[in-house]
């Protein structure tokens, strides 16, 4: 679904999107996290990208309201979320040195198209295809499943990034009280594919193959053929053979498989892993205060959404434009509609007008999969306090 | 009357048995009694030495080898502390208690020295829990409230395989036998990082002999803000004129023996260094300063360490320049540019340039484990960082006899590069025992030099009247008494210059 985007069109097209399409209550709910812990929304950090390339730092807003006021005002070209600090980040400045600090922020992957480049063939850099696009479903399913079930998080949400890649969000309480080494130390453990430029074999493997990795070469073995063989063609021409036969032991002649080197016996899930496995940037789960690219964020570039994914449709895009150009056709028993409802309060005929709004639009689906995702937090936080007051025996 | 002081006793003795009922301990409580000043001074000296032993053992062995418990039971034996929990252990785990605290004090007061502190106590703990049978470990883990869970039988059966091939060294008869621990992921994150631990649902699943590096990570965690804790409430103790001069003496125990304080400054001209590097020179310092007079030139790793043992054997600053200088002018460095470029970094190592830190020689522990030498390098331990064939071929050319050849070798292969190059001592000099242990370059020096100049023999005659001796004019074979003194001398330099 590409149409033609021109970000010249950015300026006039963002604000409608922020006065009418973006979901913010949603949003708010969102960050607002049941209102359990004080001020967790009024701590949160927001920088904006606005025009021209001006970068501000420690933007918070105190209700729903002010954000829904700020957004369309300042126009942010971009939105990245960072941490929940100590104190209002808006107030950062005044609060003594050393006691303003970032407590508390979801745990966050960040999966980019480019740091595949070696592996792939049909696009390079900021491209993305269908056929590339594999790789984003393979991470998304390894990693969905490690997080869940290995580390027993619960509420996980996939975002496409706007450009060549996947974010998740990791919500869970848990997940967001975790330090900088646990952080780390779960990357690490995620992360199979090793090596820079000089590195050839970024993938080895040795007994007792753990079973974590036995998880991630079933989701691969699932793809690989189509993927790697077809769509990519890794053996359709010398050179790409020539990179595969690089990751073969010298010895690969000599019938068995002989143990000169280290694990020498799996080279061919190693081949597969190296083509196909997620590759993660740990810098970007580690830090507390690192700031990511907002969900429903606009990127620039791409005039795309950072959408939520839904997990069980791996394979679509939305254009920003492409919404704006559905909005513009107006229809007219729904104009005189809205004229009538305009005599009541202000707010809540734009509420209103935006959640028609956005229901008209493609957008539409990708905001449901939010709600799903919030009501499920929700309720387990529901849950959570039913079983507190139950030990606590409130009655 | 009488009733109530027998209960009183009973209570106490209660109160005792309590206290030290195992033969392990966190240090979670500081003791609470009185104890004259020498219990104070020899219950840390004790300790001091336990620790010592602990660090030599681990460096001369590698840590997971099996060799390694076997030296220690051997070692720690005789030292009279808390060993493999015995009956009437009370003494010495009172002892124990108290002499942990006391080198606190001593080691609370610099990064390094914390440092070293807490390895060697760590060191010594995994060595004491892993000695503890499978339930009192149970009972340890309980007693300080470490809770960590266990998993049922059931449980363990449903994940016999998934737990084998996550953990190294586990079978099925050990996962059946032994006690699988379930902890929370966020505890165990060394385990995780590496993925040397099977997750499930948030959980780690810690095999019973993993449980040490949980416990392990506790009790560094505790111990280092013990630690820092402790340095804040030093400059109270350290007021106390009975206890300062024993504590700084502690610490310096540790550091003393690290040649930084140049007692025998001047006494070595530039010609001897020749000479001394054939008959006195560790093979570290050997190589490098052959490769200094073949090449006119050394990169800044072999700077570092031949320029301060240089300066431990007592070179003075301006001996030092003129040596380097004269080297380095003979090749293709001019006088001047040595001047500008390499001086400055020789006065640097005197601590009279920049920080004015007065830096030490390095130790063998140092040589060994940082800064590996790459291509062009000559500096490191031989020993650990050449290839055994080079190793061999320079043994070769040092005269060294094939059989002494391979015994090195065994000993390099075993990782034991202190014992190869305390074999290499023994050859050289035609001894079979180095009567030292070694762990410093200066020391091998200071040691070949007495034993050259029979510095040993007039100590001999003075203190061992009792000592029996097969040869007590032959400086070739001195007997085991002779290792005990030369651990007893803590490294005193004095009585060796001061008889020339």
């Amino acid at each position: 679904i590409e149409t033609y985007y021109d970000p010249a069109c950015l300026p006039d097209l963002l604000p409608i999107y922020y006065r009418r399409l973006f979901p913010f209550s949603q949003y708010y709910r969102w960050l607002r996290y049941g209102g359990v812990s004080k001020n967790y929304f009024q701590n949160r950090e927001f920088s904006f990208t606005l025009k021209y390339d001006i970068y501000v730092r420690y933007q918070s807003f105190t209700t729903q309201n002010e954000l829904e006021k700020e957004m369309p005002k300042m126009v942010p070209y971009k939105i990245d979320i960072g941490a929940v600090y100590s104190h209002r980040p808006s107030q950062h400045n005044v609060v003594k040195s050393g006691t303003f600090q970032a407590l508390e922020k979801e745990l966050v992957f960040d999966i980019d198209m480019t740091d595949y480049d070696d592996v792939r063939r049909c696009c390079s850099a900021a491209d993305i295809c269908s056929k590339c696009w594999t790789l984003m479903t393979i991470a998304i399913r390894i990693l969905d499943r490690a997080l869940r079930e290995d580390f027993g998080f619960h509420h996980l949400l996939w975002v496409y990034s706007g450009r060549r890649g996947v974010h998740c969000w990791v919500c869970d309480d848990a997940a967001r009280k975790l330090s900088v080494a646990a952080r780390a130390a779960v990357a690490e453990y995620l992360s199979l594919v090793k090596g820079g430029e000089e590195t050839v074999r970024k993938v080895v493997l040795s007994d007792p193959i753990h079973p974590f990795i036995n998880h991630s070469l079933s989701v691969v073995e699932r793809y690989f053929q189509q993927y790697a063989i077809v769509d990519q063609d890794i053996l359709g021409s010398k050179e790409s053979v020539d990179k595969v036969l690089a990751l073969l032991p010298e010895d690969i002649l000599s019938f068995p498989v002989s143990n000169s080197r280290k694990g020498g016996q799996y080279f061919d899930k190693e081949i597969m892993l190296q083509y196909c496995y997620p590759r993660l940037d740990v810098n970007v789960s580690k830090g507390v205060n690192h700031l990511l690219k907002s969900p429903f964020s606009v990127h620039p570039k791409t005039g795309r959404i950072s959408v939520p994914i839904d997990l069980k449709e791996l394979n679509t895009l939305i254009l920003l434009s492409l919404i704006c150009e559905e909005l513009e056709r107006p229809r007219a028993d729904e104009a005189e509609e809205d004229d009538m409802k305009d005599q009541e309060n202000e707010q809540e005929a734009g509420e209103r007008r935006r959640i028609r709004d956005y229901k008209r639009t493609s957008l539409a689906k990708y905001v449901k999969v939010f709600d799903r995702f919030l009501e499920a937090m929700a309720r387990s936080r529901k849950g959570e306090m039913l079983k507190k007051s139950d030990l606590q025996k409130d009655f | 009357m009488q009733d109530s002081k027998k209960k009183r006793k009973k209570l106490i003795g209660n109160f005792q048995n309590d206290l030290y009922d195992q033969c392990l301990q966190f240090y979670g409580q500081p003791p609470l009694e009185n104890i004259s000043l020498t219990e104070f001074e020899t219950f840390a000296v004790e300790r001091l030495k336990l620790l010592k032993t602990v660090e030599n053992v681990g460096v001369s062995c590698g840590k997971s080898s099996e060799q390694y418990t076997k030296k220690l039971d051997a070692e720690i034996s005789s030292l009279n502390f808390p060993h493999r929990g015995g009956i009437s252990e009370y003494e010495k785990r009172r002892k124990d208690h108290i002499s942990h605290f006391i080198l606190r004090l001593a080691y609370c007061q610099t990064e390094d020295l914390r440092r070293w502190f807490i390895q060697q106590e760590m060191d010594l703990f995994r060595y004491r829990f892993n000695c503890l049978h499978s339930k009192h470990k149970t009972d340890f883990l309980h007693k300080n409230n470490l809770k960590y869970e266990t998993v049922s039988a059931e449980e363990k059966k449903n994940l016999k395989d998934k737990l084998i091939a996550s953990s190294y060294g586990l079978s099925g008869t050990k996962v059946e036998e032994h006690d699988v621990y379930k902890v929370p992921f966020q505890d165990a994150l060394d385990l995780v990082r590496t993925r040397k631990v099977y997750l499930l649902a948030g959980n780690a699943y810690i095999p019973h002999h993993e449980i040490v590096t949980i416990v392990l990570n506790d009790f560094r965690t505790r111990l280092s803000k013990a630690l820092a804790m402790t340095a804040r409430s030093l400059p109270a103790v350290q007021s106390d004129e009975r206890l300062q001069p024993l504590l700084s003496h502690l610490s310096h125990a540790y550091v003393g023996q690290d040649y930084s304080i140049q007692k025998n400054i001047g006494k070595i001209s530039l010609e001897q260094i020749d000479a001394l590097s054939g008959k006195s020179f560790p093979l570290c310092m050997r190589h490098l300063h052959k490769a200094l007079r073949e090449n006119h030139h050394l990169r800044h790793g072999g700077r570092m360490q031949y320029g301060l043992f240089l300066k431990g054997i007592g070179l003075t600053l301006e001996q030092a320049l003129q040596f380097w200088r004269s080297e380095f002018v003979k090749g293709k460095v001019d006088a001047d540019k040595f001047d500008k470029a390499y001086a400055y970094s020789v006065r640097h190592m005197f601590g009279k340039e920049g920080k004015r830190t007065d830096y030490t020689p390095y130790s063998c522990m140092k040589v060994i484990l940082s800064n590996p030498p790459s291509q062009g390098d000559y500096h490191g331990c031989p020993f650990r960082h050449s290839d055994p064939e080079l190793l061999k071929q320079k043994l070769q050319n040092y005269k060294v006899s094939p059989s002494g050849i391979n015994q090195i070798l065994e000993l390099v292969k075993g990782m034991h590069y202190q014992l190869a190059c305390q074999k290499y001592f023994e050859l050289t000099h035609n001894v079979e025992d180095a009567g030292f242990s070694l762990n410093h370059p200066n020391q091998y020096f200071t040691e070949s030099q007495k034993l050259l100049n029979g510095g040993r023999d007039i100590k001999k005659e003075v203190d061992m009247s009792q000592r029996s001796q097969e040869n007590p004019a032959s400086v070739t074979h001195p007997s085991q008494a002779n290792s005990k003194q030369a651990h007893e001398e803590m490294g005193d330099l004095d009585s060796f210059f001061q008889d020339e």
